[in-house]
């Protein structure tokens, strides 16, 4: 039999004051298979580990049970000083006597009395342990960023100039996301497209980025290192090797200025074949299925004028939907936010007065591309506003809507104040119904000092907009001067909660990573893991982890490029090796666990019918060995015979 | 002989209720020490036959503690454990037991309170049904 150390730490005093430990040293020496047992005030320490190592030597010890703090913390010191002891680390056992023993309970003789009992359990586990042996997994080093915005961007050059190849799919005809829409930047008042174009041209010429536009990710299986993606081509109908981008078929198009631009949310009309705005990565047009009249119904006039007017003959109508494999090494996920759904900003009637409109719709029209060609007008009238009023937090730090605090709003209609000064003129008004104003980066309070004097700022949310006579009016409750005001103007802007895409749940299903309460994908760690997902090697970037601004998308999407290229420039990574197994001799292969596994890393041999693990797939769940009706099923180190033999001793 | 104290023996899985349970240390929060607790890597790794077990060798209760629905590590492990927890509740009745005596609960890493709280109040209902009687019965 196997010869056990059980060594118990006194965590300085955080554990001996609440549990006696040598009384539980001493107890130790009289368990199954236990050849020594000590005590010692920091285990964790080098002194500690030079008193495992040595005791290992010294009483020729077969497996090791460390009674000190929570598994999740020291597990994998204690198993590398087991190795480095010369045993193998998986005879490495913990007791968590300080988490789940002397912090959470107050009275010392119950406290030291479970301590031995979680001794006792972790002891007949050590002694049951099997040596196990990690194998290996080949690296690929290439990488998936799934989402073309400034995050995915940003990430995917990293990885490319680290020198590793990089598939950027993106949904949209063109990368660029939500930052292609605005207009200008805060604090800075850079012009958002100076700053973003030249990182889209850089990404559309970068050797080492391979560009998936108008695609989506499909499926994903395998696992850190050797991940097997599909991916979806939707097709554009047009010959990208052959357009030049020159849109004369835009221009010929019959649907010309009948479709609506969604770019520029609806606010103008575009042709069924369209370029998404001027500076589009690619520089390649795509014809829309649902409005083209060819290919609604087969039948455009005497023939596709778009086809005419193209000198090159790019116009392709029997391009199919294509579906790529990819292999890659890890995957950044940078797929961005949504707005909140106007139907839930009814009682500021979105729906329903034209001259209510958001931000990013105010973007589009004070940009020189937008649909006003940069003049700020009233949608329903075409008018210059003499009043423009914003609304803070429309959904934002609400209860009812969103709780959390979408980090750009206030910036963002601070911004707006100065370029909207600009567009209308110094005796234009400007209100702000604020909540507070959270001008928290660097600069941006200055930027604030600056704007402030320039608007009116009414700290009040009001209650609704309202059309009375031909202008639009709210009340708002001024609660720094605790006046009801009435408030008359000719435009109204929401600024709306950023929430988690639509499709989130279904990207967050394909990659097998989890969703926080709000939606957005959920962080190993909020401070020490940012940009890691529970799931290895895939990281996460940019809003769709949690609404935040440019700079500091961009930060997190660098970030993950340099998480991604610890597992890229590896050429193996190591697999637990606390996985599934099967017992060949006693396995029916019923195939109950190959349905039961989430991984797909179960199947059955077609030649034996007998299971097989797959065990770069398997995660160590566990739950085929439940499932397997005939016991053939197991899971190393967690063994049936293991937990049923814990159970009896830890009572 | 003192009070009767519960002897709970817990299934919590690694990702949620294991971690939550060390949160509730480290935040100090106090809970009878009535439970001790045998880490699994997912609540769908419980075996009816441990808690069947440890009823058979005396616990007065069991928990299995998982992620919440839609949280499993393991993608969908606690709809398992739950559809498991379930029929063998049916059968509990069979052997003379209460079902309040095995527990299926949700606490997440960041729920260290409702671990602390689920673990007293299970204290508190135990006490009230009194010890496991089948250590005391011959027929089985
Ligand atoms: S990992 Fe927690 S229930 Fe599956």
């Amino acid at each position: 039999m196997k010869k056990l150390g059980v060594f118990v730490c006194h965590c300085g005093i955080n554990i001996s004051s609440m549990v006696d430990v040598e009384d539980v040293a001493e107890y130790a020496k009289g368990l199954d298979g236990v050849e020594f047992s000590t005590d010692y005030k920091y285990m964790c320490s080098d002194v500690g580990a030079t008193l495992i190592k040595e005791s290992i030597k010294e009483h020729d010890l077969g497996g090791v049970v460390v009674a000190c703090c929570s598994p999740r913390m020291h597990e994998h010191t204690f198993r590398k000083v087991t190795k480095d002891g010369g045993v193998n680390a998986y005879n490495l056992e913990i007791a968590n006597i300080r988490e789940q023993c002397s912090w959470a309970h107050d009275n010392k003789v119950r406290a030291t009395e479970k301590a031995k009992a979680l001794v006792r359990a972790a002891a007949i586990k050590a002694l049951m342990d099997e040596s196990l042996e990690s194998s290996r997994t080949k690296v690929t080093p290439e990488a998936l960023v799934v989402g073309g915005g400034i995050a995915g961007i940003q990430a995917a050059l990293d990885l490319a100039d680290t020198g590793y190849r990089v598939h950027l799919v993106e949904k949209e005809p063109s990368i660029g996301g939500k930052m292609s829409q605005l207009d200008k930047t805060f604090p800075t008042l850079d012009c958002s497209s100076c700053i973003l174009t030249p990182k889209m041209m850089e990404v559309y010429n970068h050797p080492r980025i391979d560009l998936l536009t108008y695609s989506e990710i499909e499926s994903v299986e395998g696992s850190i290192g050797n991940y097997n993606v599909k991916v979806r081509k939707k097709p554009r109908y047009i010959d990208t090797d052959k357009c030049t981008g020159c849109t004369d078929c835009v221009s010929a198009c019959r649907m010309k200025d009948r479709v609506d631009n969604e770019f520029n949310f609806n606010m103008n009309k575009r042709s069924a074949v369209y370029m998404t705005f001027p500076q589009a990565i690619p520089l390649k047009t795509t014809i829309d299925p649902d409005s083209c009249l060819y290919l609604r119904f087969g039948k455009c006039g005497d023939g596709p004028l778009c086809v005419e007017a193209c000198e090159v003959g790019a116009i392709d109508f029997d391009q199919k939907e294509e579906i790529l494999e990819l292999n890659v090494g890890s995957i950044i996920v940078a797929t961005g936010y949504d707005l909140v759904d106007g139907a839930a900003l009814y009682e500021y009637g979105y729906d329903n007065y034209r001259d209510v409109i958001t931000t990013l719709e105010l973007e589009r029209l004070i940009s020189s591309s937008g649909p006003t060609a940069g003049k700020v007008l009233c949608p329903s009238n075409g008018e210059a506003p003499k009043s423009v009023t914003f609304i803070l937090c429309v959904g934002s730090r609400d209860e009812t809507q969103c709780s959390w605090c979408c980090r750009i709003g206030c910036m963002s209609a601070l911004k707006h104040v100065y370029l909207l000064k600009e567009k209308l003129g110094k005796d234009s008004e400007i209100n702000i119904c604020y909540t507070d104003i959270r001008s928290f980066g660097k600069g941006y309070e200055e930027f604030y000092g600056r704007i402030r004097k320039e608007a009116n700022f009414f700290r009040g949310r009001p209650s609704e907009v309202r059309m009375k006579g031909d202008g639009l009016k709210m009340d708002v409750f001024d609660t720094t001067t605790g006046k009801l005001l009435e408030i008359a103007t000719d435009m109204v802007v929401l600024v709306p909660a950023l929430v988690p895409r639509t499709d989130s749940d279904t990207i967050a299903r394909a990659l097998n990573i989890s969703r926080s309460g709000d939606g957005f994908f959920l962080e190993a760690h909020p401070k020490l893991r940012p940009m890691d997902t529970f799931t290895n090697g895939i990281f996460i970037a940019g809003c769709c982890q949690a609404p935040k601004d440019i700079q500091d998308t961009v930060a997190q999407a660098s970030g993950a490029a340099a998480r991604a290229s610890v597992i890229l420039s590896k050429d193996e990574l190591e697999n637990d090796p606390l996985v599934a197994a099967v017992d060949p001799d006693i396995c029916a292969g019923c195939g109950i666990c190959v349905e039961v596994c989430p991984y797909k890393a179960r199947t059955l041999n077609d030649w034996t019918k007998i299971a097989e693990v797959d065990e770069a797939l398997c995660e160590g769940c566990g739950a085929c060995v439940i499932a397997c009706p005939s016991n053939a099923s197991i899971h190393r180190n967690f063994t049936k015979q293991q937990i049923m033999q814990m159970v009896d001793n830890i009572l | 002989m003192g009070e009767f104290e519960p002897k709970i023996v817990g299934f919590l899985c690694n990702w949620c209720s294991y971690t939550g349970a060390d949160l509730a240390g480290t935040s100090r929060i106090q809970y009878p020490p009535n439970i001790r607790v045998i880490r699994v890597m997912c609540s769908s790794s419980v075996d009816p036959i441990y808690i069947v077990r440890a009823l058979m060798e005396g616990a007065d209760g069991v928990l299995i503690g998982g992620c919440h629905p839609g949280d499993c590590h393991y993608i969908n492990g606690n709809y398992k454990a739950r559809r498991r927890v379930v029929l063998l509740k049916n059968i509990l009745g069979t052997l003379g037991l209460e079902e309040e005596r095995v527990w299926i609960r949700w606490v997440s890493a960041s729920e260290g309170q409702k671990f602390a709280d689920t673990v007293t109040e299970m204290v508190d209902t135990i006490k009230k049904l009194g010890p496991n009687p089948i250590p005391t019965r011959w027929d089985i």
